[in-house]
């Protein structure tokens, strides 16, 4: 038994829901108990979707459990063909079904429907969400892909009309749908054709002609790489193996796409809405320099943005996790590539921990990373589902392709101070307009408030006069405020160690938002020595200690 | 009087036909209910033993509040729990000696089983017993079910105040009368009503669940119990069995439901008429004047419930008597005759009482009926407003505060709101 408050993924019959639903003319018959049509919400309310997944939960009580549930399942099967009228039918079971040990798939093909059925085996108790989603999309592109294996292989090289399909993207994906936008400019911009773009938007005819494109384009390895590596064998498609996340490997992207379809990448080398460079090389960037991020998220996505922040943004990778252990070992590569332990949990509290003792600048990971950076007040921005209804926007915001890298720039830069503002506070510190408790000026709800002039002597206000003579305080420490957000592992280092006033006060005088991570990086620093005390020679040797 | 006797517009529906209907069933399983549990009992932890379904489940309910170092987790049931029952009671005791290590200020710890874990089988009685013995006194160990296969949404409040009943100390034989509330409210509707009670010269009242987990109130022959909430059949099978006894009355809401309930428990205690006329009084016109806001908007206007909460019946008759809406049909997961027959008693005779679901079926008849609102799950919401609809999410009247006569105007509001949205939006 796991003990669990939060799960990075959901049960494997959610991710055959994400594909199901996903696609246009599939229902999914799902043998689950009366109450696990709450996932209906998740795409009703996160991705506001306007239609009713496409499934038909049996929904039995424990007063049918005695009896003949194939009954039950035979009559919501026969309903549900009757009023969808789908192209085809998935069926499988969910974790309660499983248990109960029905055969839904032999009582779904002992109905000899004449729709296809394709039977769905979804391991609950050892899998999870994106695993069910790639078997699912598998064993539909298995049931309905027709074609003759023995062929010769596509015409690549050459073909004078290269087609792809784009394989991956799904229901509840996140950014899935403005990803596809951009990868087709892309494509449209190469002269080649998409067959079918699957499961997102595809029928079930669309499936049976999976056969005739050239290659596929993998967008997401989470759902797609099963299914492309049978097509791979069964029609002798290649398949891309970049994700186009970032300028650079968008750019990796268009060449290995061309080079599958035989073509020139020119055309798509240079689409004039490439703005990254530019911005990542302007001067107002350079404090992003050698900035510490810690990167966590499906592994797909973590990897990517691992390359974007170091080579695109010039940010120091401190941490790279994934929570999706199909994926560990391209995860664990990365890692390596990055100089850093790989984190492959799907602990939430082991995440938390390790972000804690990385001490980065930036966390990029899920909607659980944001409420975790929250609490350690880190600035923070997601990658990566699982995310809220907020990451569904209405607006286009693509992960992939020269625009998703123009918004990467933005959505990640954009939780940080901003660097000219970085500089003025830090010149300006002792002005009033510029001390601690005045807050950043883009964040109106913390305007400044009427704070005494240093001058004047006041203490309130948030304001600690700087003049204060250190002597005065040396002989009675201020006891040390719970700053909020600071983390439980902070509190048992400040148990042991203990600030002597004159730090204290000095620790004061440096901008409230570095201040945090000064004060995190001399305890550590004091703790690691055995100190006792933190005076300020321990504050500047650990400052010498840190600097970079 | 007041109120005893409503106006005679119809028969009312009190002995209705009713639509009983299987088939899918868009509702939550009794594991939500700990969401708002878990809050109203500070000092106690809910673990579901159960599957990654559950927990997912928890966390898509709980939404923001997951994140708030909640008072409740899943023991998510692997693999190799399933090889053997053995190892699985010895993970859960695992389990509950280090969640208990590490919350050491939990004083009550409700072992909650999910599907699975009545599947498979697994005794949570016994476990809660066994573990009791390693516990106790510092920690009360309470066992009851909140699967989708035995309770509907707020059912799995009734199973957790149930299970809490056979803990409520004995009262003593000759002991005064005792008004107890049940069902679990927002604290300042609970305050509210407890101060109503009080100035009607009831003191001794007291309320389950307990602020407390483990300050339960007694319970004996002299307990006279009014439900709060429609959804409590077992907690109120629980208590009869231990000698109390029902006051029957209709539910809390709105001016006209607050006034009756007050007074079933005015009449049981001998409460002198002019006396309880003239504490209602004030509170009973503020929640006029309050629904006087709201009723432009809502008079005349057809309402369709889907079943979700129990909560239906006596929303739809508050709706119907004190803003003059029409009820076309008012779905209900469970029926219980017995509390529900003052409601029924006040609703239209036309209105179609649905009891059970097959939700094509049911979606067909909003269709077919095109109501002015239909109350549904969030399942449902924006796939009806898409075709047309509008509609108002059921979930919220759990979790707002509507109680009582303070609320009356804010329950009639989560009602006109989406009528006078859909109305002002120009898109
Ligand atoms: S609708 Fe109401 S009044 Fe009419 S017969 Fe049925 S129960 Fe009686
Ligand atoms: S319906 Fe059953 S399996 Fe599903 S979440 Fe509820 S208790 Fe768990």
């Amino acid at each position: 038994m796991q003990l669990s408050v939060w799960t990075y993924e959901g049960p494997p019959h959610i991710g055959a829901m994400r594909v199901a639903t996903g696609m246009r003319d599939v229902h999914y018959l799902l043998h689950a108990p009366q109450g696990d049509t709450y996932a209906d919400l998740l795409f009703t309310m996160i991705e506001r979707r306007g239609k009713r997944p496409p499934v038909t939960y049996t929904t039995f009580q424990a007063r049918d459990l005695g009896k003949d549930t194939a009954e039950l399942f035979q009559s919501a099967a026969r309903d549900a063909v009757a009023r969808f009228q789908p192209a085809a039918m998935l069926v499988g079971a969910s974790c309660t079904a499983e248990l109960i040990q029905d055969d839904p798939a032999g009582m779904a093909q002992a109905m000899r429907l004449d729709i296809p059925v394709i039977p769905l085996e979804l391991p609950s108790y050892s899998r999870k969400e994106n695993w069910g989603a790639s078997e699912t999309f598998y064993q539909i592109v298995r049931a309905l892909a027709v074609g003759d294996s023995s062929r010769p292989a596509p015409c690549q090289a050459g073909s004078p009309r290269p087609k792809a399909n784009l394989l991956g993207p799904s229901a509840l994906g996140f950014r899935h749908r403005d990803d596809i936008v951009e990868i087709a400019k892309i494509l449209t911009a190469l002269g080649v054709e998409i067959n079918v773009t699957a499961p997102l938007g595809a029928s079930a005819a669309d499936i049976a002609r999976i056969g005739e494109a050239d290659f596929n384009i993998v967008l997401y390895p989470e759902i797609a790489d099963t299914a492309a590596r049978w097509l791979e064998r069964q029609f002798r498609q290649p398949f891309t193996k970049t994700i186009p996340i970032g300028h650079g490997a968008t750019i990796d992207f268009i060449h290995e796409v061309a080079r599958l379809a035989g073509v020139d990448p020119a055309p798509a080398l240079d689409m004039a809405e490439a703005r990254m460079p530019w911005w990542s090389r302007s001067v107002d960037s350079t404090y992003l320099t050698g900035k510490r991020v810690f990167i966590f998220g499906d592994a797909t996505h973590a990897i990517a943005a691992a390359r974007v922040a170091r080579d695109e943004l010039g940010f120091v990778v401190c941490g790279l996790g994934c929570y999706n252990r199909e994926f560990a070992r391209d995860l664990r590569a990365a890692a390596a590539e990055h100089g850093v332990e790989p984190l492959i949990t799907d602990d939430h509290l082991e995440v938390e921990e390790a972000i804690a003792a990385a001490h980065p600048e930036l966390v990029l990971g899920t909607q659980m990373e944001r409420h975790i950076a929250k609490r350690l007040s880190i600035p923070c921005a997601v990658i990566s589902a699982p995310v809220h209804v907020q990451d569904f926007p209405a607006r286009h915001s693509p992960q992939m392709g020269f625009e998703g890298a123009n918004v990467l720039f933005d959505s990640w830069v954009h939780p940080l101070v901003m660097g000219l503002e970085e500089h003025l506070l830090t010149m300006f510190r002792d002005d009033f307009e510029f001390h601690d408790g005045a807050g950043a000026s883009h964040l109106h709800a913390s305007a400044p408030k009427a704070v005494p002039l240093p001058d004047q002597g006041g203490a309130r206000g948030g304001c600690e006069p700087q003049g204060e003579p250190a002597t005065a305080a040396a002989a009675n420490p201020p006891p040390t405020p719970p700053l909020a957000g600071r983390g439980a592992m902070e509190g048992e280092l400040l148990e042991r160690t203990l600030w002597t006033a004159e730090a204290e006060a000095e620790l004061k005088k440096i901008p409230f938002f570095v201040r945090g991570k000064a004060r995190r990086n001399t305890e550590r620093f004091a703790e690691e020595r055995g100190l006792t005390t933190i005076s300020l020679e321990t504050l500047y040797d650990a400052k010498a200690h840190y600097a970079r | 009087m007041i109120a005893a006797a409503p106006p005679v517009l119809d028969q009312g529906c009190a002995s209705a036909p009713v639509l009983r209907e299987r088939g899918q069933r868009e509702v939550f399983c009794g594991l939500t209910g700990i969401v708002w549990l878990h809050r109203k009992m500070p000092d106690a932890f809910f673990l579901v033993v159960g599957s990654r379904t559950c927990a997912h489940l928890l966390q898509s309910a709980a939404g923001v509040m997951i994140f708030a170092e909640p008072r409740f987790a899943t023991a998510i049931i692997e693999e190799r729990d399933l090889a053997g029952l053995a190892d699985a009671n010895e993970e859960l005791d695992r389990v509950v000696r280090r969640l208990l290590a590490r919350r050491p200020e939990i004083r009550t710890l409700f072992l909650v089983g999910s599907c699975p874990s009545e599947v498979i089988k697994l005794d949570l009685a016994r476990a809660a017993q066994r573990l009791a013995g390693a516990f106790l006194p510092d920690v009360r160990i309470v066992n009851y079910s909140g699967s989708g296969i035995e309770t509907t949404f707020t059912q799995g409040e009734d199973a957790c105040l149930a299970s809490l009943v056979p803990f409520m100390p004995e009262a003593a034989a000759g002991a005064e009368p005792e008004l107890l509330i049940v069902g679990a409210l927002p604290d300042i509707v609970e305050d509210q009503l407890l101060r109503l009670v009080r100035d009607l010269g009831i003191a001794r009242v007291a309320c389950l669940p307990a602020r407390e987990s483990r300050a339960l109130p007694s319970v004996g022959p002299n307990t006279r119990f009014l439900l709060a909430q429609p959804f409590l059949g077992d907690t109120a099978q629980a208590l009869e069995d231990r000698g109390a006894v029902h006051l029957s009355a209709p539910f809390p809401f709105g001016a006209e439901g607050t006034t009756d309930w007050l007074h079933a428990a005015a009449r049981a205690f001998g409460i002198d008429e002019m006396h309880f006329r003239s504490v209602v009084a004030p509170g009973r016109e503020r929640a006029k004047r309050a629904l006087e806001h709201s009723r432009a908007q809502l008079e005349g206007k057809r309402i369709f419930f889907l079943p979700d909460s129990q909560l239906e019946l006596p929303l739809a008759r508050f709706l119907h008597r004190e803003l003059g809406m029409v009820p076309v049909e008012v779905g209900t997961p469970y029926l219980h005759r017995a509390h529900m027959a003052p409601e029924l008693a006040q609703l239209p005779e036309a209105t179609v009482i649905s009891e059970g679901q097959d939700v094509d079926r049911q979606l067909d008849r909003v269709r077919a009926s095109r109501p002015d609102i239909t109350v549904c799950g969030l399942g449902l919401a924006n796939p009806l407003e898409a075709e047309g609809f509008t509609t108002k999410w059921a979930i919220e009247l759990v979790f707002s505060p509507i109680h009582g006569f303070d609320q009356a105007g804010d329950l009639a509001e989560l009602f006109a709101r989406p009528i006078r949205r859909r109305d002002v939006l120009r898109v």
